[in-house]
């Protein structure tokens, strides 16, 4: 890494507890990212001189606070004050440095209070994301627009009006007590979830522009678990993201259209995000409590531990999609299962099982794309062009589009019943 | 003589590296390894999986199994085993095992995610 570079990973690994820590003291989040930036500014300045402070967010923490108290002060007396960097004593806070440091639990809720304000119910899940991206992981507007696919201004408005909603929104700075601090858990981790879908769902052509996003919930998701390692569904979904993402090399081909699980080249799975998400998993199964993230994270692995798509344990997938089905009862969920049920107990059980979902999945591409397939593999491909069609017409990305038209395409060059493949979402 | 050098270094800065800069700086060290290992000094490497994937068997009577990696500063590394097992479980038995023998302190269990065995003059 070059000297610089550090620097700005330094900076970055700090964030979250700094500005966590600089918001409980001004209970502002302008003020608090305005008094981070400050430091991260005298930072740049004195760390190539001085050397990487021992602990860097505490150093942050301390000269933000004491920039900000100074600025503070300034507008209130009306009086400038010298603008040399001797009034800001790095000695002088000593104390209260070796105070921040013991008061490591505060750290804690701190993270999870600005992660918290972030997923603010008022905000729509787009601007939640957006607002995280920018205050938690310090990604630039610019960087955040391009993951969004929308113009840099676009993205500025979006960042202004979710701050100005969460400014308004009544978030108490108290030390949370036990179901408010696993209540902030669960909404922050559907947060980091949501974050990781933005990026997991990109077509092919997007793909590689939207994967940070991916990599900064994975990211995330780890700091969330380091505050809480004894939370089974964190553990369930930081493996449930390193597992989807370990397979991202192999999800698209060079022209940029989908590659489904059972056609993907396994060599190319990341074996080491791999390796992780079976650790967390398994550490989090001894718990033996259950919750949705664990149960996806486990067919994730079941998926990641089949060296050739024929191992697959459908079975065992099934099983699983149907304690999820109890858990989180869901249409998506009930036709995800079906693809499981079609490879162990063939398409027409499959047809029946996903029937019923059809009024309330009218709109829904993925449920038009699997029941083609299923009609497909049955042989009664009138039937498969009509849903084919149809999912063509709902088709959300030109390449979800383009791989229906590869079924179309197989149907009209031959009206044999085939061995389809079917799409596991 | 053999010396074990133990790695210690802040999980969050290392985590905010990307998968250039981590190359990088692997790269760079694979440079001294290399050397070491054509010396015929080197002996096993491993880079362990973060800390979120440990756990933590204090040997106490009955021992306890704790999330996360070992915390307490008042104990000291006194040495470490590297061993095949197929899940957390099964380390977890091997660790209550070796404990039962030398009661006392603590064993953090972490997978491991890079592994080369490496050859020293036995």
């Amino acid at each position: 890494m070059t000297d610089t570079a550090w620097i700005d990973s330094a900076l970055t690994s700090a964030r979250p507890q700094a500005v966590g820590a600089l918001l409980r003291y001004f209970r502002n989040l302008d003020t608090a990212e305005e008094a981070f930036q400050n430091a991260c500014l005298r930072a740049l300045k004195s760390w190539p001189q001085h050397g990487p402070p021992r602990d860097p967010a505490g150093w942050l923490i301390m000269v933000g606070r004491n920039v900000a108290i100074d600025d503070i002060r300034r507008s209130r007396k009306q009086e400038p004050l010298p603008e040399d960097d001797q009034s800001i004593s790095d000695i002088g806070d000593a104390e209260d440095e070796i105070a921040e440091r013991l008061d490591g639990s505060h750290y804690r809720d701190d993270i999870l209070r600005l992660l918290f304000i972030c997923c603010h119910p008022d905000l729509p899940a787009t601007q939640q994301i957006a607002l995280a991206l920018r205050i938690v992981s310090g990604l630039t507007v610019k960087q955040i627009a391009r993951a969004f696919l929308v113009s840099e201004a676009a993205m500025e408005q979006r960042i202004t009006r979710a701050k100005a909603r969460v400014a308004d929104a009544d978030v108490p700075f108290e030390t949370p007590g036990a179901v408010e601090r696993s209540e902030r858990l669960t909404a922050v981790a559907a947060m980091i979830y949501l974050i990781f879908n933005e990026g997991y769902s990109a077509s092919g052509d997007t793909a590689e522009i939207r994967a940070p996003l991916c990599e900064e919930a994975i990211r995330l998701a780890r700091l969330l678990l380091r505050l809480f390692p004894s939370e089974p569904e964190i553990m369930g979904l930081t493996a449930l993201l390193l597992l989807q993402h370990a397979r991202a090399d192999a999800r698209f081909d060079a022209e940029g259209a989908v590659i489904l699980l059972d056609d993907q080249d396994r060599s190319r799975w990341n074996q080491k995000m791999i390796a992780e998400g079976l650790a967390l998993i398994d550490k989090a199964m001894r718990h033996r409590n259950s919750g949705p993230y664990q149960v996806q994270a486990a067919i994730a692995a079941l998926h990641a531990r089949a060296e050739k798509p024929e191992d697959t344990d459908w079975t065992q997938i099934d099983l699983l999609y149907g304690t999820l089905e109890i858990m989180q009862p869901s249409p998506v969920v009930t036709l995800n299962r079906a693809v499981a049920v079609s490879k162990v107990h063939g398409p027409q059980a499959a047809l029946e099982m996903i029937d019923p979902l059809a009024p309330r999945l009218s709109n829904y591409f993925h449920f038009f794309g699997v029941r083609g397939a299923f009609l497909m593999q049955l042989g009664r491909n009138d039937e498969a062009r009509v849903a084919f069609d149809r999912a063509i017409a709902l088709a959300n990305t030109s390449a979800e589009a383009a791989h229906i038209r590869m079924h179309l395409d197989r149907l009209m060059r031959d009206s044999q019943p085939r061995d389809t493949k079917i799409s596991e979402k | 003589m053999l010396y074990a050098i133990l790695c210690y270094h802040d999980e969050d800065f290392v985590g905010s590296w990307t998968k250039e800069q981590d190359a990088a700086v692997m790269k760079k060290l694979s440079v001294v390894q290399d050397k070491l290992a054509r010396q015929g000094r080197l002996g096993p490497v491993a880079r362990l999986l973060p800390t979120t994937a440990a756990a933590t068997l204090r040997k106490d009577d009955p021992p306890l199994v704790i999330d996360g990696p070992y915390a307490e500063t008042k104990e000291q590394l006194l040495g470490f085993y590297l061993i095949d097992c197929k899940n957390l479980d099964e380390a977890l038995d091997v660790a209550r095992e070796l404990g039962a023998a030398n009661p006392g302190g603590a064993y953090e269990i972490r997978p491991v995610g890079m592994f080369s065995p490496g050859r020293v003059p036995a």
